[in-house]
């Protein structure tokens, strides 16, 4: 099982390699869902093909795994005081639109950009860490698989450069 | 038998430090210089030499899970055994912001029953010191997943031997040396994958366990190769093999390229466990040196 995960993975990650974001979306095998429109805020090129959107239970999944994580990081004693006055419904929205969209998904990413949003935060590594663990933990929650976690958190880890700022 | 009572002290002092630091965890608010960086099993184990990475290579990662702004440590206690002689070693590593990491670790090389045949008597034990600097120079192993430029360190371990007489009466030139060596790691987080390869520059007749340097090979600085290749099951599993190959400076016993697969188990951030069974060769005359590898290690 596990093998043919990381089978699955492996080529996933390879046709990624091979293929540009913008070819690897014409050439979606029948049944994806359909092109997303381009988001260059989203911080990263999306996912090719949809094994990936479809091993986090699409747009639902998605939506379950951030309504978790927005209750996590809110009351997480490490990074919660970061969220005092933020507008978690928009945050929410925002989330599941890049999330949907960096997997593969047909969604588009309307908020502004990683650095920008980020800028006036003050962000340790601590921070982005401790957020990274608590997605992996509403992740294990909505039981997507190791793999495909690890697609998403490929996509993410590199945001860390624009995300930390102290 | 005293160095094995220390080494269960250290242990205990590891231990009751975790724990510590696992109950503060959830009082402590980010920002702190006990700050929590890299996923799980991502800082490497400690191997036989004290430093991070697997059990027998050497990687680029810096001992524990601080980040690029904390400092982080862990202790290990390990044991190898094969059919005719028995390895037990026990250090401590401190990584500094990510970047330095500091580590000591002491081995003693039981022949058991085999000294006896080999004339050196029964229960003969070889100790070794190895006091280790790694530098973290470029690349992180976490965050660079959108470019394939590894986590890449520069180290040196300076390795005593205590029993000079006997190493020198075997053919050695030196019971203590320094090796040098880099280290490249790489995370492909989207294959689940860590790939590691170590270039090092020794000396040492089976790591220094029987001295440095040789009637065969001379006292020259010999290149050996070092690989790691490890699979993450799941965030608390990982396992791969290694292989290290070695100088061979000893004319009265040849020494062999050591191989192992392994399986590291993470609880948390905090306590792991890693189980090998190692190929290990020829060692002081006698062959087939299969092994079993047992090693814990406890942190930050």
């Amino acid at each position: 099982m596990t093998f043919k995960h990381f089978a699955l993975a492996a080529a996933l990650a390879a046709t990624s390699l091979t293929a540009p974001p913008a070819l690897a979306q014409d050439t979606a095998p029948m049944g994806a869902p359909m092109a997303a429109p381009s988001s260059p805020n989203a911080g990263a090129t999306p996912i090719a093909g949809d094994a990936v959107y479809k091993a986090f239970h699409e747009k639902d999944g998605i939506q379950r795994i951030m309504d978790d994580f927005i209750q996590r990081i809110t009351t997480d004693p490490r990074i919660g005081r970061r969220f005092n006055g933020a507008n978690l419904d928009r945050l929410n929205l925002l989330l599941v639109q890049q999330v949907c969209y960096l997997t593969g998904g047909p969604c588009e990413y309307t908020g502004r950009d990683m650095k920008t949003v980020h800028a006036s935060m003050g962000l340790k590594n601590d921070d982005f860490n401790a957020l990274a663990e608590d997605l992996q933990l509403s992740m294990d929650r909505e039981q997507v698989p190791f793999w495909a976690q690890n697609q998403l958190l490929a996509k993410l880890a590199p945001m860390q450069h624009q995300i930390v700022t102290k | 038998m005293s160095s094995r009572r220390l080494g269960l002290a250290a242990m205990a002092a590891g231990l009751a430090m975790a724990a510590g630091a696992a109950h503060a965890d959830p009082l402590m608010e980010s920002g702190g210089l006990l700050d929590s960086g890299k996923l799980l099993l991502t800082g490497g184990v400690s191997n036989i030499e004290g430093a991070s990475g697997g059990g027998i290579a050497t990687w680029a990662t810096i001992a524990g899970y601080e980040s690029n702004d904390g400092v982080g440590g862990n202790v290990h206690g390990t044991f190898v055994g094969t059919p005719n002689y028995s390895l037990t070693d026990y250090g401590a590593a401190v990584g500094l912001f990510n970047r330095l990491e500091l580590s000591y670790a002491h081995e003693a090389f039981d022949t058991g029953s085999t000294g006896k045949e080999l004339g050196l008597g029964q229960g003969f034990t070889f100790g070794q010191d190895v006091y280790g600097a790694k530098v973290r120079v470029i690349g992180d192993l976490v965050y660079d997943q959108n470019t394939l430029l590894p986590q890449i360190a520069a180290g040196v371990q300076y390795k005593v031997n205590d029993q000079p007489a006997i190493v020198h009466a075997v053919g050695a030139v030196s019971n203590s040396s320094t090796d040098f060596y880099i280290a490249a790691t790489k995370l492909f987080l989207n294959y689940n994958l860590l790939v590691d390869t170590t270039v090092r520059f020794a000396k040492g007749n089976q790591t220094g366990l029987l001295g440095f340097g040789g009637d065969k090979g001379g006292d020259a600085y010999k290149a050996a190769f070092e690989g790691s290749l490890a699979y993450l099951i799941d965030k608390h599993w990982a396992v791969g093999a290694e292989v290290r190959t070695k100088p061979n400076n000893l004319g009265f016993a040849r020494e062999d390229t050591w191989y192992d697969v392994f399986a590291a188990y993470a609880i948390n951030k905090h306590v792991s466990a890693t189980i090998a069974y190692a190929n290990l060769g020829s060692i002081a005359t006698i062959p087939n040196q299969n092994a079993v590898y047992v090693s814990l290690q406890a942190g930050f």
